[in-house]
């Protein structure tokens, strides 16, 4: 495969894998979440690299996956002690990343990790690290990496399909009924968590934020069906990652911010023309109608 | 002769420095509907929420079939008020009336043919099964509640807990809502009612709890919903409208 | 270290991040009563593509028309949000995680231009996106402090304004206070703030410059006058100390001490906060708990009467 394919292909793997996830963080009202974590990830990773002293996949993802998971817990944890929930977040992964950024500034130096190449990622460098794999050949580390994530995400997705869709719209009923709504809710940001350590290296802590959130709320203007939207939101992210490639050779610029670039297009021309909640149903569905269904 | 369901032992509960609710004891029968009323702030939901352990107690104890609530659980069915979920949530109606199904159904299955079914019947009962497919946003107050109520339907408890399923609904909703509740009676389910509408109270209900932090007055509603209780109840906060044993009454903080 | 202290820029970096530190905390109280904690997170990322075309224009680092570059952009991010709110059943986090990271990309994307372009001095862009107060020269230090006390003037002498704006707006409206009026100036303070603090702590830390010292003075006060006090003060102590020891060692970043020093306020407010901090909360708990048994024990053996 060429270099430019090996690009966008990781790039559809982390579209996919965010569009997927993304649907539920905006259903359940986490979008800032992944913020969150997005950055909190970076203290994951240099807590694993000071444990293991090297820059590995597997030692990432744990520490990645740690990090994650302590920032929901922190931010649970003063929510349940009457902290607003978005001033949890807010103090929860800003001090988390300033304890990343100090920790890098002061012992583990500049060996291969800074703060800026955490933020921007560097997609371009992907494909020069490869692995072997049966049947498939040669295949970028990373890419693998991805691979990997993007089916642990949907076999979680596909298994507790049911769980996941009563535990977002109604935990006091789903507690009701015996369903470990805490357990989910540590489970999802295990997922966001894997997930934005996965692409974290391919593209970056801000394009992995944009390709969670956008795709799937644009998704969430063009259905009203659970199934369609987690399809349209997968599909969005894979063809922000093709049009981002492509804006970012023809302008020669950063491909992890073109990418982010086209998911916000994406979603504001769904926002202005799509049929069914964009700003052109407004206009275009007749006024009885919109009564009838407000009354 | 009827059994007692839930039992309720000195119960009293907080919010921050305020305690809401005091040693609260009642007990509840077998096949009976109460309607819990009470002033605004008199702790009706957050009595409910205690019951069901979705709020800590202070102190008491409640059992239900003398079990623990934990034990019962599978038994009982919750209704929340309607403000509690989001009603743009990209579903329709039948799929959250089969939601009341998932505790059932089990892990790593889906809902079957035979689920669906049951769902539809539940909204049947409510009168919305041409509503079945529509998206929840686009139902009014009263269709929306009905799916709540068929939801509880289809989850074939013995025991409900209904927070406000009359409030801001229409008068037809209010009607298919009664009807269900009296024929859950008559097929021996309990049924316990935050209410807020107390001249419907005689009608709709055969047992009241008056509720204001504690427990005013239990019982029967011919029996304990006298002026004297209300006025007790709800201290100076009551108009009287009309006059003699008709009970018009409003509460001034609406 | 004494001599470190007494080293004049570390004097003047330290008294423009306790100054921005002041302004912070009193308009954090402000976001935090009109719930908006994370829009300045929004926001301060929004405000990166605004920095980079400044830049791409004047193509040198001039503290002024940078921060007027990333305080329009900002306000651009803002409008968004507020238009993807309300026209659409986009909720208020989603269009903030949106924004922040769009606009973010988009400024990566021209970063990548600038740094691709001949000339113009690139590293005072990077020290001014990612934060690193001790590279600010004495012109960047005066445009800063005197943009911070233009904030904290609007918050002091408005306050009663804010107050009502914040917790009764339909009485505001009534007395004749235009709420339009009072969004747009919140919306220009908040912006102000955020994009003088960009240079001091950089586009990600800022959140908490805003967030922390109110979450904290919370802890302390009920009064909205004593919270806003408070958490300007919080911010301020922050913002020196935070800088003071960042300047003890060749190579530390600021913003981080300065989170640092306020997440560490905002533990003991937490714990010891003489409002709802977690040992009075235990303490009242229990306290019910003890006279709820009492009273039932009196109850009980008939000696007194149920209490309310």
């Amino acid at each position: 495969m060429s270099y430019s394919m090996w690009i966008i292909l990781t790039a559809s793997l982390v579209g996919l894998s965010c569009g997927l996830i993304g649907v539920f963080l905006i259903l359940r009202k986490q979008a800032m979440m992944a913020d969150g974590i997005s950055h909190t990830v970076l203290l994951g990773i240099v807590l694993a690299y000071m444990v293991t002293q090297e820059v590995s996949g597997p030692a990432m993802l744990i520490g990645g996956i740690f990090a994650g998971i302590l920032t929901a817990f922190l931010v649970q944890t003063l929510s349940s002690l009457k902290v607003r929930h978005d001033a949890s977040l807010g103090i929860v992964f800003t001090s988390l990343f300033a304890i990343g950024v100090i920790l890098i500034s002061t012992s583990v130096g500049n060996v291969h990790l800074d703060v800026k190449h955490a933020l921007m990622g560097e997609i371009t460098f992907i494909p020069f690290t490869t692995m072997d794999l049966p049947l498939i050949g040669s295949i970028p580390k990373a890419t693998a990496l991805l691979l990997l994530v993007l089916l642990v995400v949907i076999f979680f997705i596909v298994a507790f399909y049911k769980e996941w869709k009563i535990t977002s719209f109604d935990a006091a009923l789903a507690a009701s009924l015996g369903i470990p709504v805490i357990f989910f809710h540590y489970l999802f940001m295990t997922l966001v968590s894997v997930t934005t350590v996965a692409s974290f290296d391919a593209v970056g802590a801000i394009l992995v934020v944009a390709m969670l959130i956008t795709p799937a709320a644009a998704a969430y203007l063009w259905t009203d069906k659970l199934i369609v939207m987690l399809f349209l939101s997968g599909g969005f992210g894979v063809l922000s990652a093709i049009i981002g490639y492509w804006i970012a050779t023809w302008l020669d610029t950063s491909i992890s911010g073109s990418m982010a670039l086209a998911t916000g297009c994406i979603f504001f021309v769904t926002f202005l023309l799509s049929p069914k909640h964009g700003l052109v149903s407004r206009w275009v569905r007749p006024a009885e109608l919109r009564e009838e269904q407000e009354a | 002769m009827l059994s007692s369901v839930i039992h309720v032992d000195d119960l009293s509960a907080s919010y921050q420095k305020n305690k809401v609710l005091n040693d609260v004891s009642f007990e509840v029968k077998k096949g009976t509907i109460t309607a819990i009323v009470g002033p605004n702030g008199a702790g009706k939901s957050t009595l409910i929420k205690t019951m069901l352990g979705l709020h800590p107690k202070l102190t008491g104890n409640v059992s239900f079939w003398g079990n623990s609530f934990k034990a019962a659980k599978k038994k009982i069915g919750y209704v929340p008020q309607r403000g509690s979920v989001d009603w743009d949530f990209p579903t329709d109606a039948l799929d959250v009336v089969t939601m009341g199904l998932y505790g059932k159904i089990g892990w790593f299955r889906i809902p079957s043919k035979k689920d669906k079914e049951k769902a539809m019947n539940a909204l049947k009962k409510m009168g919305m099964e041409s509503y079945a497919h529509r998206q929840i946003s686009q139902l009014s107050g009263g269709q929306q509640q009905r799916v709540f109520l068929a939801r509880a339907l289809a989850q074939d408890a013995e025991l409900y807990f209904m927070d406000e399923p009359l409030a801001g609904v229409d008068a037809s909703t209010e009607k298919a809502i009664m009807t269900i509740l009296k024929e859950l009676k008559s097929n021996g389910k309990t049924v316990l009612v935050v209410h807020h509408d107390l001249q419907t109270v005689p009608e709709y209900f055969d047992h009241v709890l008056f509720l204001n932090k504690t427990v005013y007055a239990h019982g029967e509603t011919e029996e304990v919903f006298t002026k004297d209780n209300i006025a007790t109840t709800y201290g100076g906060d009551m108009q009287w409208v009309g006059k003699g044993d008709q009970y018009v009454i409003q509460s001034t903080s609406h | 270290m004494l001599s470190n202290l007494l080293h004049i820029n570390t004097l003047w970096v330290m008294a423009s991040t306790m100054i921005l530190g002041i302004a912070a905390g009193g308009i954090g109280c402000l976001a935090y009563w009109k719930r908006q904690n994370l829009m300045s997170d929004a926001l301060s990322h929004a405000a990166l593509p605004g920095v980079v075309v400044a830049f791409l224009i004047i193509q040198e680092k001039n503290l002024l028309l940078l921060v007027i570059g990333a305080a329009l952009s900002a306000l651009l991010g803002a409008f968004f949000i507020q238009w993807f709110t309300s026209a659409s059943r986009i909720t208020e986090d989603t269009a903030m995680g949106m924004t922040l990271s769009v606009f973010y990309g988009v400024g990566v994307m021209l970063l990548a231009i600038a740094n691709r372009s001949p000339g113009g001095n690139q590293s005072g862009l990077n020290n001014f996106i990612y934060g690193q107060a001790a590279a600010m020269v004495r012109s960047d230090v005066i445009t800063m402090v005197v943009l911070a006390a233009i904030v904290i003037f609007i918050i002091f002498i408005a306050f009663k304004e804010w107050k009502l704006f914040l917790f009764d707006p339909d009485f505001a409206k009534g007395i004749g206070l235009s709420i339009r009026g009072m969004n747009v100036l919140y919306t220009i303070v908040l912006v102000t703030t955020i994009v003088i603090g960009i240079q001091a702590v950089g586009v990600i830390l800022m959140a908490a410059m805003l967030i922390i010292p109110a979450v904290s003075a919370r802890y302390w006060t009920h009064s909205f006058k004593m919270m806003i006090l408070l958490s300007s003060v919080i911010g301020g102590l922050s913002g020196a100390f935070g800088t003071w020891v960042s300047s003890t060692g060749s190579g530390l970043p600021t913003g981080p001490f300065i989170v640092l020093t306020s997440a560490a306020v905002f533990t003991i407010s937490l714990f010891f906060g003489k409002e709802h901090g977690i040992v009075i909360r235990y303490i009242q708990f229990k306290m019910q708990q003890r006279s709820s048994r009492l009273d039932h024990q009196q109850v009980m053996t008939g000696k007194g009467g149920r209490s309310q």
